[in-house]
Formats: structure tokens, sequence, C-alpha cells
């Protein structure tokens, strides 16, 4: 079932973003240094998060999370929308390739595209800020499944958009509020109760909390409640995007 | 013989366009076979079903006995196609695109063939240029090493002449028809009737969804009405046991329709015996362009 079509297109998938890698990895990393400058030198002196952590260590896991998650539906979402543009999806769809080895080969691409950007934001910050990384294996699970999310999100995005703009909107009015509105420039309890509320709507405030109790090992809420809320979303999604693929949506008509 | 493209009650319904409507056709292994059809006819839907980027709505599509749903897997590696669209990757260079090909069709080593199609299509030196770099020729021929790098048995090109000059097309032709005679079977759409006329062993015309002449080409010509005789007469009329076979007058010149050559003889000896004179004379045949317009203005199914 899963093959060399499975190994060859998922090389080719990464090869694709490693050959733009200054846009593709170069481009995010440098966008959450700019953050990282900003936030840290308005904010170091004004906001205590957590005893004993830096306002700017507070902020790494959030930036390192926020880079990973967008760049890992912009890979998915626009190497999708690109072939179907100029057409050259008909490469991968008419050979014999199942649904199956194509969702795996989009999904962990764009997983490598965002640890690549998370990895490239945190060796950054390491000249910013002492980060520990307390327990490693909840920073890997959260990273995994969080990345894994919106890589499915990419697909759907990439497979249902019939141009640019489609993506662009998905990006503006549903990606970045949701990265944004998460928690990774500030811990929620400052919040008032209310937006408090608003963010446990938010499944990627579970995401970057998680994430970042596997660095510091204090979080908002318990990282368990966390993975509980982020693993569904996994399972939900890949079910949704596979059904999509074998359907043929958009892409089989 | 074996049946290499098998189509059965082929129906396709977009949301507003009834594409394809209940086609039948077999295409043997070994055959040389053309598509034609005006545009919107059903060519490229029907060659979509085939290569399994359209569904069908009903009916079934075999490739080499494999059908293009159930078993999609065979189906697709007996099936080579070069699209229409002039498609490519601009990420990648031509052996890159030509690797990544060989690879979703589960070959891994596949560099000798590479080569060898590099060469026959003239590409050796593209072989590490990118390919939004190359002419519009070239990408039409790196489509056609695309198509063939898993060696298919059958192999469909859909307009693969369009908007390429003369002489890429005559070589373009000549690799086909190597192909051909290695054992592959062709089926092509094309718009250049004469091209079909020359390389395709038999015809399918579609016509609004559906095969409404489907022949062995000189059979397709036959039933134009054979040969075309062109005279220029002294007088100029035409005696009486002629006229039936009148199709055209311009001026002097009479057109006639002779169903086969041995009409010759008795058409000119009715002419000496009328005592009329000829003055110019030219023969020729009715070529596939005639039979396609003829067919394409008579209602669908006429034939």
């Amino acid at each position: 079932m899963i093959g060399v079509g499975f190994r060859t297109l998922l090389y080719k998938e990464i090869l694709r973003f490693m050959k733009v890698l200054v846009q593709t990895v170069g481009a995010p990393v440098l966008t959450a240094l700019l953050y990282l400058l900003i936030f840290s030198h308005v904010l170091e002196a004004h906001v205590q998060v957590y005893p004993g952590v830096s306002y700017t260590a507070f902020l790494m896991p959030g930036l390192i999370m926020m880079s990973l998650l967008q760049n890992a539906f912009a890979n998915a979402s626009s190497s999708l929308i690109q072939s179907k543009i100029t057409g050259n999806i008909v490469f991968v769809l008419l050979p014999p390739i199942s649904y199956l080895e194509f969702f795996l080969a989009y999904l962990i691409a764009a997983l490598i595209r965002g640890f690549a950007v998370g990895l490239g934001v945190l060796l950054v910050g390491l000249f910013f800020a002492d980060i520990e990384m307390r327990h490693p294996a909840w920073i890997l699970a959260f990273a995994l499944t969080s990345g894994a999310v919106f890589a499915c999100l990419g697909i759907l995005a990439g497979i249902w958009a019939n141009q640019y703009d489609n993506l662009a909107a998905v990006q503006n009015f549903l990606i970045m509020p949701l990265t944004f509105l998460s928690g990774v420039f500030y811990s929620i309890h400052s919040l008032p109760p209310f937006w408090q509320g608003v963010s446990h709507l938010n499944p990627v405030f579970f995401m970057i909390d998680g994430f970042r109790y596997g660095f510091f090992g204090q979080g908002d809420v318990d990282p368990w409640l966390s993975l509980a809320v982020v693993t569904p979303f996994v399972v939900l999604l890949a079910a949704l995007t596979l059904r999509m693929l074998k359907s043929g949506y958009k892409l089989r008509h | 013989m074996n049946v290499a493209v098998r189509l059965r009650g082929l129906d396709k319904r977009f949301a507003r366009v009834h594409a394809l409507r209940g086609v039948d056709l077999d295409i043997v292994e070994g055959e040389f076979f053309a598509l034609l059809g005006p545009n919107g006819a059903g060519k490229t839907t029907l060659i979509s079903i085939l290569a399994g980027l359209t569904r069908a709505t009903a009916g079934s599509a075999e490739v080499m006995g494999h059908d293009v749903v159930a078993d999609y897997r065979d189906a697709r590696r007996a099936l080579g196609v070069v699209p229409q669209e002039l498609v490519y990757d601009p990420f990648f260079t031509v052996r890159e695109t030509l690797r990544f090909q060989s690879g979703y069709f589960g070959l891994r080593f596949n560099d000798d063939w590479i080569d060898e199609l590099l060469a026959h299509l003239a590409l050796t030196d593209k072989a590490d240029t990118y390919t939004r770099q190359l002419s519009g020729g070239m990408k039409r021929r790196v489509l056609v090493a695309q198509a063939l790098v898993h060696k298919p048995p059958v192999i469909v090109l859909d307009e693969p002449t369009a908007g390429v000059d003369v002489e890429l097309r005559q070589s373009l032709w000549a690799f086909i028809r190597r192909l051909n005679r290695d054992g592959h079977t062709i089926m092509l759409t094309t718009h250049y009737l004469d091209e079909a006329e020359s390389l395709c062993e038999r015809v399918a015309m579609l016509k609004e969804g559906r095969v409404i002449a489907l022949d062995r080409t000189e059979n397709l010509l036959r039933t134009g009405g054979g040969r075309r005789l062109s005279l220029e007469l002294e007088p100029a009329r035409l005696p009486e046991g002629l006229l039936p076979r009148l199709i055209g007058r311009e001026g002097e010149r009479f057109v006639l329709d002779l169903p086969d050559y041995g009409e010759l003889e008795n058409t000119l000896a009715a002419l000496r015996q009328s005592g009329i004179a000829v003055r110019d004379m030219n023969l020729g045949q009715v070529d596939l362009e005639e039979v396609f317009l003829r067919l394409m203005r008579q209602g669908p199914g006429a034939a």
C-alpha cells in the first residue's frame, strides 16, 4: 500500500521547499525574530508571567509553535494550489499513487517544513534567552500533533481553494487569528475572565500551552488536558482529509 | 488480439454539460487509433476518464483489462498520458522531473531508460535545465518523456502537436510511430486531420458525446465517395449519363465523384462518345477532412 510512489512524492515535496529555503524557512525565522525583538523589548520589564521565567524565555515556545503551525499549513496549501493552478498536479494524479500515500506525503513534508522553521526559531532564540527544555517528550508530542492538525488544514485548504485569493482568505481569517489569539504573547491568566473563556475555545491555545509546559514544566492548564483537546482534532481532520482525497473532491472531478 | 482499451456505455455529466453519452469503444493492442471531433465533443473527457482524472457518471473503462476505478493501480501502470496543456513543475530540472515520475510509478533506478528517452527526444543536453527555462516544443517533449518513463503498453496523446512547429511535429511522429512498431498501442486526438489520416489505422469520430463514426481509416475515406475527378471540358458540358456523378461545378471545371478508379475508364469513354474533349484533368482522393466535415454536418448518430 505504501511504497516507492509515496517515498518519491515525499522527497519531491521536501525538495520543493528546500530549493527555496530562503523563502520557506529563512523568511519565517526572520519574522519570528522580529516579534521576539519587539515584544521582548517592549514587555520584558512589564510582564511577569511565570515565576522564575523571563518574558523573553516565556515568549519563545509560543513563537516556535506559531511558526511551526503556520509553516506546516503554508507548505501543504501552497504546494497544492500551485500544482493545481499550473496544472502539474496531473503528474501525481496519473500515477498509481493511493490517496493514503498522497495524504502521508503531503502531511509529512508539511511537518518537516514546520519543524525546520521551529528549530530555526529555537536556535535564534537561544541567543536571546536561556531556554530550558524540561520535558522533551511533551515538546515532541505537541509539536507532532499540533503540526499534524495544521498540515491537514493546509491540505484541505489547498484542495478546496480555486485560486490564491481563497487561500489568502483562509490564512488571514482563520489561521492568523487562531494562532495570534492563543496565548503566544501572554499567559491567559493575565486576561479578564471573559477572554480567558474565549481562549479556551481556541484549540491553538492548548497546543501552545502544552508545548510551553514541555519547556518550563508549568502552564495555564494541565498538559494532559491539552493533549486530550488536541488529539481529537488530529483524528478528525486526518479523517476528513482522507475522505476528501478518497472522494477525489476538486482533484478528480 | 487483446483489447488494450475497452469502453462500455461510458457516460459523463458535468453540472451543465452532458459530455459523454454512452460511448462504446474497443481499441486493440498494437493499434494506432485516432479520436477525432470538434471542440467540446468529449475527447478530453474520454481521455480523462481513462486516465483516472475524471470519474464517469455511468459505464466502465478498462486499460489492458484493468478497470480504471476498481483496479486503478494496474490500469494506470498500463497507461502513459501526454496531456494537452503544456504543464511543468518550475521547481525542477528535466532529469529530476523524469526521476520523480519514475518513482511515482514505483521505479527507483530508471536512469538508463531516462537517458534513452532524452536521447530519442533530443533533450540530452537539456537534462539539467530547469523545465521553466525550456521552449514550448521542449516542454512538450518532456511531457512525452514523462508519459513513457514506465514503458506503458498504451500511450494516449491529447493533441500532442497543437502549436508545435513542423520540424518538431515530424520528429515527434517519427518517434511515436517507432513506439507503435515496437508494440505500443497509440491513441491520439488531434485537430490536424491529415495527421490522423496518414498515421492512424482506425478512427473514431465524436460529436456531442457520441461516437458517430468508427471504422478503419480507408473505409471511412471510401464512405466519403472514394475518388474526386476534376475535369476541364471543351465544350463545357457533361453527357446525360454522367450527371448523377456530378458533385460540383466551377465554370468549365466539373467535379465528379467516382466510386473507384475503374470508373475512370467508363467516364472518359462516355465523354469521347459525346465528342467532348478533356482539356485538363485532376484525380484526387477524398481526405479525412471532407469525411469529417460531412459527418459533423449530419445529425448525431446519423452514421
